[in-house]
């Protein structure tokens, strides 16, 4: 499942993109996100599953705009640190 | 002031009537498991009863400030006359804005997940698509055959293409919102979109062009279709797929429905149950999921 | 060498006279539905304080949203970015300062920039009420009171609540429940600030915030809002005396660079 966390409003789209076919749990997002925007928990979107993925916590969701502006200055953007993190490349945003 | 614009009763514009309905030829005294299902929304809250996965009854009542009473209530009218009793119910699950506050739920889910599940009863398994437009988010959600999610989005941060966004407008132009939809559709021809996709500035947008005597209908008809064409961009993210449905307030407003299907090329599936169930049918269809995969010994109601 | 600056936000049209560097008038007049007539009323007012005729005016350049259809009305010779009269004029004021935040009603900005007030580097909030001045104007209406009452009513709360919706619509909603519930209106009117500043300072730290910095625009002038981008930035803000007026000024000054450079 792909999962987007996020919202469009007057200024742009802001969604970050979890693809739980890749996500193995790890958990390492969570550890990597300054802003601690990551967490690991059963799967919400299939209760009948029992696999833990990665989710953006509910209260960043409103706001990814703000939360995520630390890791994206104007000037030269260096990687963003939950990507890089995340080994089966299941992390993408849309901004 | 604040009185008449803000604190006055909320005209409950979208789902203002509070109904039951119940299967009066089906006898739950023959059913192994008797499952609900209660979404308790923002505006509304809906309590679905299952019998052995069939529609048995179901209600959808205005939600209080206190979500475990509206989730009480809702149950309480969608077992009216039943004399089905409490304690009979072998799983509840709750869903919905208000989720995690009903104690007398098993399990809470998610409204997507539980959206889409309901979306497969009540349009069958093709349906691959389910936009969802409420009060106060809307939601894109692609699913499979089984009602299983595999790709959805939630926009609930932004007015501006939920009933809320539609609300604003209606109160500004002071057009009854049951009759937004059509007003929007009886210009000759469509005015060009409201440039603003906030809905504070499209307000300001909306008071010029009055000033330019445009009429309310043309202003409604600016505004329906970049409301239309703002949806049909949120949901290329996800991508549409057909079939494609449209649940949630605002499917009720032809003026939004007519120019999405237009814009995407793609006719929304007309529902034979009322749409508006859907979270807490989905509910109820994991809570018998739930029950028969924890064991019947396990479970049983919190009374 | 005198010079003019128009500067059209959202809500007002400023005009400013300037005469080698001292400020001769300053006039402003709220932006209407027939934009020409609302420049030429802003125009007239400014010139007849400074005393003078259109004429002797050697170069007028144009900022702001809209700044063409403002060019054309006012007859002004150039026009120029608001980042670029924002940046110049935050040097002219405050010569040490490399941040400017520019808080509209309808636009937020943060500029980084050079110490000869050239910009380096921007970010922009626009087109979402939350990230402006109308946010915190829509929640005063709601609450009752008047905008420029909103800062100092800010200044008396006793403790910082939270605010969760990060929509203009859905707050106006917020804060009817938070009075229901019998919160006090300067500690819904501190975490509407709160909010905002939130926002502001996510935007700001995008540019990176390097000292000094200043705060101009129209919510330059709420106090309450001014505490609360103070306390998310951990450092103090130069905040001009008339913060609305600091586009109009960039544009006048760089009218004059320009008269100058073409030879007056």
């Amino acid at each position: 499942m792909l999962a987007n966390y996020g919202y469009k409003d007057g200024s742009g789209e802001y969604f970050i993109a979890i693809d739980t076919e890749k996500c193995n749990g790890c958990g390492a997002c969570v550890t990597a996100c300054p802003m601690g925007l990551f967490e690991v928990v059963a799967d919400p979107f299939d209760p009948l599953a029992e696999n833990q993925i990665a989710v953006v916590k509910e209260e960043h969701r409103k706001k990814l705009k703000y939360s995520c502006a630390p890791c994206k200055p104007t000037g030269e953007r260096p990687p963003l640190p939950c990507v890089m993190s995340c080994q089966p490349t299941a992390i993408a945003h849309s901004w | 002031m604040a009185e008449a614009t803000l604190t006055a009763p909320k005209r409950e514009y979208w789902r203002w009537k509070e109904y039951n309905w119940r299967d009066e030829s089906l006898d739950w005294r023959q059913a192994n498991v008797i499952s609900v299902g209660i979404d308790v929304g923002s505006v509304s809250s809906q309590a679905v009863v299952l019998c052995d996965g069939k529609l048995f009854a179901y209600s959808s009542l205005r939600t209080g400030s206190n979500s475990p009473t509206s989730a009480q209530k809702a149950l309480e009218s969608a077992l009216q006359e039943t004399g089905l009793p409490r304690e009979k119910i072998q799983y509840i699950v709750a869903t919905g804005y208000g989720r995690v506050n009903i104690p007398f739920a098993q399990k809470a889910i998610t409204e997507i997940a539980c959206h889409a599940r309901g979306a497969n009863f009540i349009y069958g398994p093709s349906v691959r698509t389910v936009l969802d437009m409420g009060g106060q988010d809307c939601k894109a959600i692609r699913c499979d055959e089984r009602g299983k999610v595999t790709n959805f989005l939630m926009n609930d941060k932004c007015a501006a293409g939920t009933g809320r966004g539609m609300e604003v407008m209606a109160e500004l132009l002071q057009v009854p919102i049951e009759e937004v939809g059509s007003a929007s559709l009886s210009p000759p021809e469509e005015p060009p979109p409201v440039s603003s996709t906030c809905v504070v500035f499209a307000k300001s947008e909306a008071l010029g062009l009055l000033r330019q005597n445009w009429s309310k209908e043309k202003v409604l008809a600016a505004f329906c279709l970049a409301m239309a064409h703002r949806t049909v961009e949120l949901l290329s993210r996800i991508g549409v797929e057909k079939d494609f449905a449209i649940t949630g307030g605002i499917s009720k407003n032809v003026g939004i429905v007519k120019r999405i299907e237009a814009e995407l090329g793609i006719q929304a599936l007309k529902p034979t149950i009322d749409p508006q169930i859907a979270g807490a049918l989905g509910a109820a269809l994991f809570a018998k999921a739930l029950y028969e995969k924890e064991g019947a010994g396990k479970a049983s109601s919190g009374g | 060498m005198i010079t003019a600056g128009i500067d059209g936000g959202a809500r007002t049209i400023k005009v400013l006279i300037l005469q080698d560097g001292k400020v001769l008038a300053k006039s402003s007049s709220v932006t209407g539905f027939d934009q020409e007539a609302s420049v030429a009323q802003a125009f007239q007012s400014a010139l007849q304080q400074a005393g003078l005729e259109r004429e002797q005016l050697q170069h007028t350049t144009a900022t702001g949203i809209g700044r063409k259809v403002l060019r054309t009305a006012s007859m002004a010779q150039s026009e120029v970015t608001e980042m670029s009269a924002d940046a110049k004029a935050a040097v002219f004021l405050f010569p040490s300062v490399r941040t400017v935040i520019d808080v509209g009603a309808e636009e937020g900005r943060a500029i980084r920039c050079e110490p000869d007030g050239r910009v380096k580097d921007f970010a922009v909030n626009e087109k979402c009420a939350a990230g402006a001045g109308t946010f915190v104007e829509t929640m005063a209406r709601t609450l009752e009171i008047q905008l420029e009452e909103a800062g100092a009513l800010s200044l008396k709360a006793e403790k910082v609540i939270p605010m969760n919706a990060q929509c203009a619509v859905f707050a106006e909603s917020e804060v009817v429940s938070l009075i229901h519930s019998g919160a006090a209106k300067e500690e819904i009117i501190r975490a509407v600030h709160e909010a905002m500043a939130d926002r502001i300072s996510a935007m700001a730290r995008r540019v990176g915030v390097e000292r000094e910095v200043v705060l101009v625009g129209g919510v330059g002038r709420d106090i309450g809002f001014i505490q609360a981008l103070t306390g998310k930035l951990e450092m103090e803000l130069l905040v001009p005396e008339e913060p609305e007026y600091v586009g109009a000024l960039g544009a006048a000054l760089i009218a004059a660079e320009r008269a100058s450079s073409q030879g007056g």
